[in-house]
């Protein structure tokens, strides 16, 4: 399919496919087993750019553009959509800067993430508080200068390894969602540590923790946005960065169809190539449908957001991440079924695309709580005709 | 520290098609790349210009289309190219490019208040459709500067000198010389960075020297076609190397068979 993409988009995909293909593809196996963050790909990542693609000129970026991000992570995810993760992860702990950061706060922290000196995270889950906002117990009281944290945050991406961390807390407890508030804590302030590290089903280059806060004081002035306003910024933050989980989705399909195809070509079984077999075709037909209409609306959600920041794209957004994220675990499925018993081995890509492919329907919103958003965005729409 | 890269387009492929009249290599309908051995002669000139300063400046001989290689030097940090075009440059042979290459650097100056217009120059070892390696040394004759091939690691520059490691069939040598002077280098000696966005939104927009025989002064009996001493008279694949004969059987008989296998062929 042509997206007519512009001359500086082509010029990402190819960049992207080069750094995927000559500097991923040799290690993708070797991270996963030894699950440790591939700082000499992340450095390769900043040298190219890759991190100023998201982030406006003025503060050292490429323009801004979600688009962008999005074709950059899905053509890395087609070869490893762990390792995409620390271009998108980092996005997602960008993005609270860049929606709700005063230009103090842009000017002190952008630069350094645009040149990819810098990594972030964002931390809004808590054991007891996954899909349910309202349970975080994690407090941020004022005193005087400084807010003091305390609390524990959980399966917070590119922790420990991420310098600039957005964290939502409670500023006024008792007060639901709307006593939560969002701000910048920087690694290394005294009180902020990390705990365990987890082992997972997928994405094991991409490091897991906890975030643990003991009467850590952070200035007042890394208050991102109002107090209050924490719930907002997170909805907002997820708004922006559930296509780019879409796009790393699109890629780890593209990536499986792309090896079920070849593969297909190769083996032979019962004298001819298993692809003349109707039934690998029509499967293969049927995934290659499903992989370009995901593809599709992510393009177009994307192209959407950058048309109009303003614009209200929760449902588009929960739609793209929502269908990206079934396609790539029912395509990265079928493809280890069409390898067949090789499939199952990790000498072949495909087990680890299916694994890596799972937490797509997980993170940023259970594939649920996508459902939930866009029928009420359903609900909306018809009551206010 | 300037720097001067000395780049090729070359075919894409090594499996380079031959026009079997004229003997010269075919380019049309192929897609064109760096010449490998150059892009390891870039990343060095860059790494350098990190190190001390300076200006990498890139140039190349070549039909128009070259320019695309000099644009991807640019994506890559290169600060200035130039591509000499002219259909009289066209059909030269080592020794007309190396004439060429040399008057157009003796018309480079890069200013910045350098006493000379460049303090190294380097080329790939070879190109990987010629092959001749001829180019890189030839350059250095004309320009009346020293040189040295195969270099695989650049080990100090200090106080005008050069100190390298030249790559040998059976080890190295460690040569010193004075600077300014040419290297050619060989693929040992770094890994090539990726263009990076920044870049390739500036080669995008930045502007190609262009020069021609006139601008350098060539004379005209020494470049092109006229200017080149040698012509491929034929070329062809020399025929694979059949087989040798295998001797088997206990340690005995293998000394036994050998020997006189070689007295049949009155080798001893």
């Amino acid at each position: 399919m042509d997206y007519f993409l512009s001359e500086e988009q082509k010029m990402i995909v190819d960049l992207c496919k080069k750094i995927a293909q000559e500097k991923i593809k040799p290690v993708r196996q070797h991270y996963d087993e030894i699950e440790e963050f591939p700082w000499p790909i992340v450095e390769e990542m900043a040298k190219t750019d890759l991190f100023r693609i998201y982030i406006p000129e003025e503060y050292g970026g490429l323009g801004g553009s979600i688009f962008n991000l999005c074709l950059a992570v899905e053509e890395l995810s087609k070869v490893d959509g762990a390792i995409a993760l620390c271009l998108a992860g980092t996005a997602l702990g960008t993005f609270p800067i860049l929606l709700f950061g005063t230009e103090e706060q842009k000017k002190k922290y952008l630069p350094d993430i645009a040149a990819g000196k810098r990594l972030t995270a964002f931390a809004l889950t808590e054991p007891q508080a996954g899909s349910d906002a309202t349970a975080i117990k994690t407090t941020a009281i004022k005193e005087a200068d400084t807010y003091r944290l305390n609390g524990t945050k959980c399966f917070i991406t590119n922790a420990g390894e991420a310098e600039i961390y957005t964290v939502i807390a409670l500023t006024s407890p008792g007060r639901g969602v709307r006593g939560l508030s969002a701000f910048i804590v920087e690694k290394d302030t005294p009180g902020f540590t990390f705990g365990k590290k987890e082992k997972k089903l997928g994405i094991r280059a991409s490091p897991t923790r906890e975030l643990i806060f003991q009467d850590c004081r952070i200035p007042k002035e890394n208050l991102l946005g109002k107090e209050g306003q924490g719930f907002i910024v997170a909805l907002k933050t997820l708004y922006v960065s559930r296509p780019g989980v879409a796009a790393q989705a699109v890629g780890i399909a593209q990536g499986a169809l792309d090896e079920a195809i070849n593969y297909a070509r190769q083996r032979v079984q019962f004298g001819q190539a298993i692809i003349h077999f109707q039934a690998i075709q029509h499967l293969l037909a049927d995934l290659a449908t499903q992989v370009e209409a995901a593809r599709a609306l992510v393009y177009s959600t994307a192209r959407m957001i950058d048309a109009d920041p303003e614009k209200r794209v929760t449902k588009e957004s929960a739609m793209s991440k929502l269908f990206a994220s079934e396609t790539a675990m029912k395509v990265t499925t079928e493809a280890v079924q069409i390898f067949g018993g090789y499939g199952y081995m990790q000498e072949y890509p495909v087990e680890k695309m299916m694994r890596d492919a799972k937490i797509t329907q997980i993170y940023e919103g259970t594939n649920q709580i996508q459902r939930n958003e866009i029928a009420l965005a359903l609900i909306k729409e018809s009551a206010s005709k | 520290m300037n720097i001067i890269i000395c780049i090729k387009q070359v075919p894409a492929t090594t499996n380079v098609q031959i026009d079997s009249e004229t003997g010269r290599l075919k380019r049309e309908g192929v897609e064109s790349i760096i010449n490998p051995f150059d892009e390891y002669a870039l990343e060095e000139g860059l790494r350098l210009k990190e190190k001390f300063a300076g200006k990498v400046i890139v140039l190349s001989m070549g039909p128009p289309q070259a320019e695309t290689a000099l644009r991807e030097c640019i994506a890559r940090g290169a600060d200035e190219s130039i591509l000499l075009s002219d259909k009289n440059f066209a059909g030269a042979d080592t020794l007309a490019t190396a004439y060429t290459l040399a008057q157009a650097i003796k018309k480079i100056n890069p200013g910045g208040g350098s006493s000379t217009p460049y303090d190294l120059i380097i080329c790939g070892k070879q190109a990987i459709d010629g092959d001749t390696a001829q180019v890189g040394p030839g350059i250095a004759e004309k320009l009346n500067i020293p040189h040295i091939c195969y270099v695989r690691k650049i080990e100090e520059i200090k106080d005008g000198m050069l100190r390298v490691e030249r790559l040998m069939e059976d080890g190295y040598d460690i040569l010193e010389m004075k600077l300014p002077a040419l290297i050619t280098v060989v693929k040992e000696i770094n890994i090539p960075r990726l263009p990076s966005l920044r870049g390739l939104l500036l080669a995008k927009k930045t502007k190609i020297n262009l020069w021609n025989a006139e601008i350098i002064n060539a004379e005209k009996d020494k470049i092109g076609m006229t200017g080149s001493p040698t012509t491929v008279k034929k070329i062809f694949t020399p025929p694979a190397r059949k087989g040798g004969e295998t001797i088997s059987g206990s340690p005995e008989e293998i000394a036994q068979k050998t020997a006189s296998r070689l007295k049949e062929l009155k080798i001893i």
